[in-house]
């Protein structure tokens, strides 16, 4: 099934007049309205209603996450706050925090792409959707939510966490189709096993599964215990959040929304564009955005474009499922960390060294994170409850500041391995 | 249908069109939206031949016509209806809407009467008027009879200049239900338009000039919904609502 056929069946040629006359208005907007980018257009001499091409894309500026810590909150947005009418932020302490907004026109646009979406993964109007996506700063659970009623299927907004809650109501309320990261969806069927309830008894039939990076050998298995047919899609908060990519189902690469999205793969080291195929960080520009236009934002997520056509009808260019990411960010659970914010936690804590390790294993399909932090002698060697206060503290402090709960084990000094420049302090055990 | 790109033009020195990137899809009703003066008429102009190109490509079905006398784009399928009408006043109606027709000559009297009882279906007050002189008709009468005239030579794009300009309401509301219709009917048709509430509601995309540029373009939903455009070019009272 295709959402809109006009558009997601589009000639490559039309396509490229409505990227061109969109990259224009675009473009044209974020000069005019947006200091950030009149300024960085200035500097380089660009003029900014002169794009004649879609590659000229290649002449305009990046645009970081560090961009857009730097303008927190609003500073990117290029309409009022009154014509703003949702915000969304990603985890983060208020400093490191990303906040993007949307209008109205927005919410639509957002809608509109999720439900292509999902109606590319099977799901239509007679679904019952159980969206177990945290709902909040997270554009996850909105995403989908808003994507499913566009559809016109069923949605149960549950939101994240309680497992057995979650079962019982997809149980009873005869869930077919489910939203949520792909190991909590591997989770979920341990959890039906321990409860003795066979999901392949369920109603169960679909599942859209993203906020992380998963694998081929994941879907079979997810596919395999809960019965079901399970398909990839991508998105992130700072671009739109869910809604710019999903699989088709052929499940074989995420078609892009191109008509609202521009990407670029790019070598993240020279920042060229790689060979046609070849692996590169995925680099997007919005063509539609009203409140939260992006130019060129680097999503440090790595993967490759499909240049064949697919069997399914869609001219939408695919891109492989994520293989990666450019930078040390770690996604546990479907949140984003990077060490850098652990390394901020750490460093102003009293009694801690700023040495650290963090360890991601996957047990029972559940993400943990463990910081080995190194304390000072006075603390390891005797004070038990001083300890245990430490502990908490800063299983606390993560907790607020990351949104995710951590481990803490406390080691002796100089204990830890020491780095002359560029270490890894991350170990990622998790197998996918 | 239309394809417009980085198009510029012009009256001598004075460029108007400052790097316009426009299209049209068959079967649908674009509208060009702006103030007096942003450059809707003279992108009219340059798509007629009328004004020359500067820079930039227009493509109509496939063919270049960025070059092309103005004598040549209407045989092509691409009809305008000027601005303030420009009937010819001492011809009759029916005379008006054969003159329009002239591009089919070579298909015969058949074709011809044909076309003309279409648009005596579509607009049956020129029947009515059929051999009255064009300058007696009212504004209203006058803006039908040159949309007739237009359509005469079954045209794949029908360009219309400001089709209310001094038409009272209750007239612009049946001309924008007969544009309508003309879509209903398969045909495609650029609206250049001051009244863009009137012209956003019946189309299904829209360009916004402003001074030479498109500054906001979309489905005409999004554009009435788009409070920049709201405030410029649609009053307050949608704001309030």
């Amino acid at each position: 099934m295709i959402w809109e056929n006009k558009q997601e069946c589009m000639s490559r040629e039309d396509l490229e007049q409505l990227q061109l006359e969109r990259l224009q208005s675009t473009v044209y907007r974020v000069g005019t309205h947006v200091p950030f980018y009149r300024k960085k257009f200035n500097e380089m001499k660009f003029e900014y209603d002169r794009i004649s091409s879609l590659d000229d894309l290649r002449r305009l500026p990046f645009t970081t996450k560090q961009d857009l810590r730097d303008n927190y909150p609003y500073g990117l947005f290029a309409v009022p706050l009154r014509e703003v009418v949702r915000v969304h932020s990603s985890s983060g302490t208020t400093g490191m925090a990303t906040v993007v907004g949307y209008s109205r026109n927005d919410i639509k646009t957002w809608s509109n792409l999720v439900a292509r979406i999902l109606c590319g993964a099977g799901v239509t109007h007679d679904d019952v959707i159980q969206i177990a996506f945290g709902y909040g700063l997270f554009t996850g659970g909105f995403g989908l939510h808003y994507g499913a009623e566009r559809l016109g299927a069923s949605v149960i907004p549950i939101s994240s966490g309680n497992t057995k809650r979650q079962i019982q109501i997809m149980q009873d309320f005869k869930t077919t189709a489910l939203v949520c990261t792909p190991s909590y969806a591997l989770k979920m069927a341990d959890v039906m096993m321990d409860m003795g309830i066979n999901p392949h008894g369920l109603s169960l039939r679909y599942g859209l599964f993203g906020a992380e990076p998963w694998s081929e050998s994941m879907r079979r298995e997810i596919n395999e215990r809960l019965g079901i047919r399970a398909s990839d899609n991508y998105g992130l908060s700072e671009v739109m959040g869910p809604g710019v990519a999903g699989e088709c189902r052929e499940c074989n690469g995420l078609h892009i929304n191109e008509d609202h999205f521009l990407v670029e793969v790019l070598d993240p080291e020279t920042l060229e564009p790689v060979q046609p195929g070849e692996t590169g960080e995925l680099v997007i520009t919005t063509l539609t955005k009203e409140a939260f236009p992006v130019i060129r934002y680097r999503t440090r997520d790595l993967t490759r474009l499909i240049p064949e056509p697919c069997p399914c009808g869609r001219t939408f260019k695919r891109m492989h499922r994520i293989m990666g990411r450019s930078d040390d960010m770690l996604i546990i659970k479907g949140v984003n960390v990077f060490p850098m914010q652990i390394e901020a936690i750490l460093f102003e804590i009293e009694g801690t060294e700023p040495h650290y390790r963090l360890v991601v294993e996957r047990e029972n399909n559940e993400d943990k994170l463990t910081v080995m932090v190194e304390v000072v002698e006075s603390i390891f060697f005797d004070a038990m409850k001083k300890q245990r206060a430490l502990v908490d503290m800063i299983k606390k402090r993560m907790a607020t500041d990351l949104g995710i709960s951590v481990n803490i084990q406390l080691v002796e000094e100089r204990t830890l391995e020491r780095f002359d420049g560029k270490g890894s302090r991350v170990i990622d055990k998790r197998q996918l | 249908m239309l394809k417009i790109r980085n198009l510029e033009s012009g009256y001598g020195k004075l460029k108007v069109l400052k790097h316009i990137s426009m299209h049209v899809d068959p079967g649908e009703i674009v509208t060009i939206i702006g103030a007096n003066g942003a450059g809707k008429t003279t992108l009219l102009s340059t798509i007629s031949g009328l004004l020359k190109v500067l820079n930039g490509d227009m493509v109509f079905q496939g063919r270049d016509i960025s070059g092309l006398a103005p004598s040549k784009i209407p045989a092509l399928g691409c009809v305008m209806v000027p601005e303030g009408r420009q009937v010819f006043a001492t011809m009759s109606v029916e005379e008006n809407l054969i003159l329009g027709g002239h591009v089919l000559q070579k298909e015969g009297k058949k074709v011809l009467s044909e076309l003309l009882d279409h648009q005596y279906q579509l607009f049956p007050i020129l029947k009515e008027r059929r051999n009255q002189l064009a300058g007696t008709l009212s504004g209203g009468e006058q803006q039908m009879l040159a949309m007739g005239r237009a359509l005469m030579s079954r045209p794949s794009l029908v360009m219309m200049d400001e089709p209310s300009t001094g038409l009272a309401p209750l007239i612009v509301k049946e001309i924008f239900e007969i544009i309508e219709r003309l879509r209903d009917e398969g045909n495609t048709v650029l609206l250049v338009e001051q009244n863009a509430k009137a012209a956003l509601s019946i189309a299904d995309r829209g360009y916004v000039l402003e001074t030479g540029k498109v500054i906001v373009q979309g489905p005409a939903e999004d554009l009435l919904a788009n409070s920049a455009v709201q405030q410029a070019y649609l009053g307050r009272e949608k704001i309030e609502e």
